[in-house]
């Protein structure tokens, strides 16, 4: 590489980063305050590229018409966060925050519909800004005008930030809301309006992160989680709540991947490495090697503890009564149902052990996964891919595709259990998006963006009913035994463990130990759901192992309810049987299941078997 | 005919989870009193300051406050009525300088109520006049205990919930935290005091409550209870 094409690079890396950090700055100006995980900040940034397409269009190519767009854009997003944090999030800032999170999983749903039925599904491409159109020649190559604007308002923007920060009342409210809210409460501050102002500020800089890429990259719907993956990543590695942490961290990451871009393929001692290819891992393998030697960031400090945590419910083990009837039931069904029917409960049967095993590791382990995703996409290719590129009969593959699983879970888990809170969480989207793009791009072994044909189950196995039969065996057992490992020893030692680290330790539990096996053992089970499920459609595709799987995940279990073992079943069948019925009669099935979701959270802000539990020992004790 | 109590709690009960913590407290407080809750470790003080706050919501009973009923009230207008609450373990927001953390309890003035500055707050606390920009992480537990007191002054409150203020500080730091009540007294702020340490309160306080598994065993002036060495003996002594 020359001296030019390296300083090429950098300033293709630092044009990227600002966007980058202005998404970043927000999301982590959010949770900062309100301890949300906004997923949905995602889709603010996309509506802020919709947003400044469409105002462009309405003003004209003007500069003025031009910039106009991009800041009435930022600002009308802006909007829609508070419309977000005043009709939903507000609501639920007494639930558990898992189910906080659950609210901003269905505003992404809800936004991307909307976007759809707005824009459409066809990608938007945006015009260069009027009067930067032109390029500027630095030693010998040409940089978009454009891009050195973007270079120099990623600094503008986090002077202001500190400015708003350090010098306004309003700065003091939210540093000190940060570390303290109940406290800042206690004052006489009025929290909802300050929640308020927050989620206005935290959006705008996302609308605007989005606004201004417009001449860069065109609109359209993947965006959302997309940029979500960054900004978290970005977040996580500049430290949660660190303005100056996420621009830093947006300069390495925006730097690291246009490096990837521009070294494009080396050989090195005869191998070829393809840095291109890299790009899209290249972000999560800096996340996981700045958590392991700093695990809260590059600037980050420990998380102040959380206040008056209610104390985890009893769990109740379903007997064995319970356990058996219900599959008995569930065994008779294709006796009177229709072939439809039947393969719909397979696939309900598979999401159910997927649930339950992300359950176990983010109720009674305490470690929330939002990449478990992985496991089941690693299951799932690993028995087509042992059947068909390795030659192994089905039922081989079927049975060693969770001990592959499990092998990965090994590995990552080992990373994981050294964190914990929003940190783990992170790694582990960090690692389910790494085996992504591996899987994504590995043409010749997974058939990348493609996936894998013609997984179809043994002769014996083909019939429609006798596979259902197998997968209810099979994930009924691992079902049943999940929760049986709950009420041994092991599962007494990692609730200890996630109550009270301290003292589970004190009393002699290797509580890192004990939590990495149970990271293999939720693994090798969400690795047999896959292969199930795999063998059950006959094909696998890349969005086995996507974000978008692994959130339908944390959907189903939380819908469910973490607080209960049966809940994270009823909420796979929900899921699973409402998203067809839905996706059957309506493009729109994300806007109504984000609805749906919505209700739910607003109405049952314990999950539903939760929820269902309190009606009904409500209703007891009225008639006592 | 006396006018009514700035404070009055009708048994009020609250719980900490599911744990029973107070059973039915009652007490009050007039205009420019200095009344002490007294008891030992676990006894329910700090739970009692909380419920009166809002910050643990009462399961039952009354709370009224300058003539409102505040028991179903989140913190904030509590907080915005005139009431002040510092907390036992001062939860000093310690990324804040000094300055900052005044002016997060900064509230508007109100009427009848002496308006604190932080000029008239320095004179107070002199020593965090010395501090002004030193983030509240650095500062001693003395220093940190006299910030979150002049935090909630910033409020202007007409009453102020004190829990546990000699807790854990040197003798002589806790000999000027008796004379700020005092100047607090002699402004016409009501406080309520939360004291493990009969002699602190005995140095500051007009009246006191005696508080012992979460019920109220005596209520009287500190004359009365110096005399009563067999209620001192029974409720207080470790």
């Amino acid at each position: 590489m020359t001296l030019a094409s390296i300083l090429i690079q950098l300033l293709n890396g630092l044009a990227a980063a600002a966007s980058l950090f202005l998404v970043s700055a927000g999301l982590s100006l959010i949770f900062g305050v309100t301890r949300i995980v906004n997923f949905a900040h995602g889709s603010l940034y996309m509506l802020g590229l919709y947003g400044a397409y469409s105002l462009i269009e309405f003003f004209g190519r003007t500069p003025l018409g031009f910039w106009g767009a991009v800041v009435l854009a930022a600002l009308a997003v802006g909007l829609v966060g508070v419309l977000i944090e005043v009709l939903v999030l507000r609501r639920i800032y007494r639930a558990p925050e898992l189910f906080q999170l659950l609210a901003t999983f269905a505003v992404v749903l809800v936004i991307k519909d909307i976007a759809l039925f707005t824009w459409g599904a066809e990608d938007l491409v945006g015009p260069r800004a009027p009067g930067l159109s032109m390029a500027v020649e630095i030693m010998g190559r040409r940089i978009p005008a454009y891009d050195l604007l973007l270079i120099a308002i990623g600094p503008v923007v986090l002077a202001l930030l500190w400015l708003l920060l350090t010098r306004t009342r309003w700065g003091a409210l939210v540093r000190a809301a940060t570390q303290d809210r109940e406290m800042v409460g206690a004052l006489g501050v009025d929290q909802a309006k300050l929640f308020t102002s927050v989620f206005f500020v935290g959006s705008v800089l996302a609308g605007l992160g989005g606004a201004l890429q417009i001449p860069r990259e065109p609109a359209n719907l993947e965006l959302d989680l997309a940029i979500i993956a960054d900004a978290f990543v970005v977040t996580v590695v500049g430290g949660l709540g660190s303005i100056g942490g996420a621009f830093l961290a947006a300069i390495i990451i925006g730097v690291a991947k246009a490096f990837c871009i521009g070294i494009g393929t080396v050989t090195w001692f005869g191998f070829e490495i393809s840095f291109s290819k890299l790009t899209l891992v290249v972000e999560f393998l800096i996340m996981a090697l700045v958590l392991v030697v700093r695990p809260y960031g590059l600037l980050g400090k420990p998380q102040a503890a959380q206040r008056a945590a209610e104390p985890a419910p009893r769990l109740q083990v379903p007997s064995w009564t319970f356990a058996l009837v219900w599959l008995a039931l569930l065994a008779l069904v294709p006796l009177v149902a229709d072939r439809y029917t039947t393969i719909l409960l397979t696939d309900i049967v598979c999401f159910a052990l997927f649930s339950v095993s992300l359950h176990f590791i983010m109720g009674p382990a305490g470690m929330v996964s939002f990449g478990h995703a992985a496991y089941f996409g690693i299951g799932a290719y690993a028995a087509g891919l042992l059947m068909k590129r390795f030659g192994l009969p089905m039922e081989a593959a079927l049975l060693l595709a969770p001990l592959v699983a499990g092998l990965f879970a090994i590995v990552y888990g080992w990373f994981c259990v050294r964190l914990s809170g929003v940190y783990l969480a992170m790694l582990t989207l960090a690692f389910a998006q790494i085996s992504w793009s591996i899987v994504f791009q590995w043409d010749s072994m997974t058939g990348g963006s493609n996936g894998v044909f013609g997984v179809w189950p043994s002769a014996w196995l083909a019939d429609k009913t006798t596979y259902y039969y197998l997968a209810l065996v099979l994930c009924g057992a691992g079902i049943v035994f999940l929760w049986r490992v709950l009420f041994s020893p092991f599962g007494y030692a990692l609730r200890a463990g996630r109550d009270s680290p301290l003292r589970a330790e004190a009393i002699g539990i290797d509580l890192r130990g004990f939590q990495w096996a149970a990271f293999v053992l939720v693994g090798a089970l969400a690795g047999l759901a896959g292969a199930v499920y795999a063998f059950s459609k006959g094909s696998i595709s890349p969005s086995s192992i996507s974000i978008a799987q692994s959130t339908d995940g944390l959907i189903m279990v939380l819908l469910g309810g973490v607080e209960t073992l049966t809940g994270p079943v009823v909420g796979a069948a929900i899921f699973t049987w409402l998203r067809d019925v839905v996706a059957r009669n309506t493009e729109f099935w994300r806007a109504v299941m984000g609805g749906v979701i919505l209700l739910i959270v607003l109405l049952f802000p314990q999950g539903l078997v939760g929820g269902l539990k309190a009606l009904v020992a409500r209703w007891r004790e009225q008639r006592a | 005919m006396t006018a009514p109590p700035m404070l009055e709690v009708k048994d009020l009960h609250a719980f900490y989870g599911r744990a029973h913590i107070l059973h039915g407290i009652s007490l009050e407080v007039r205009a420019g009193e200095v009344v002490a809750l007294l008891g030992r470790n676990g006894a329910g003080k700090s739970t009692a300051m909380k419920a009166i706050m809002g910050l643990v919501p009462p399961a039952r009973g009354e709370v009224s406050f300058a003539g409102q009923r505040i028991e179903r009230l989140p913190p904030y207008r509590i907080a915005r009525l005139g009431l002040g609450y510092v907390p036992e373990e001062r939860r000093i927001f310690t990324e804040l300088s000094v300055m900052e953390n005044l002016e997060v309890g900064r509230q508007a003035a109100r009427a009848g109520v002496p308006l604190w500055t932080e000029d008239k707050l320095f004179a107070l606390f002199p020593n965090l006049a010395r501090m002004r920009e030193r983030p509240g992480g650095r500062m001693s537990g003395g220093e940190q205990q006299m910030l979150t007191i002049a935090r909630t002054l910033m409020g202007n409150p007409s009453c102020v919930l004190l829990d546990e203020p000699s807790e854990g500080l040197a003798p002589i730091i806790v000999e000027e935290m008796a004379n700020s009540i005092r100047a607090l007294k002699g402004e016409g702020v009501s406080v309520i005091l939360c004291e493990q340490n009969l002699h602190f309160a005995l140095g500051v306080a007009d009246r006191a409550y005696i508080i012992e598994k979460g019920q109220i065993r005596f209520g009287g002036s500190m004359a009365e209870l110096a005399a009563n060495e067999s209620l001192r003996e029974q409720y207080l002594s470790v």
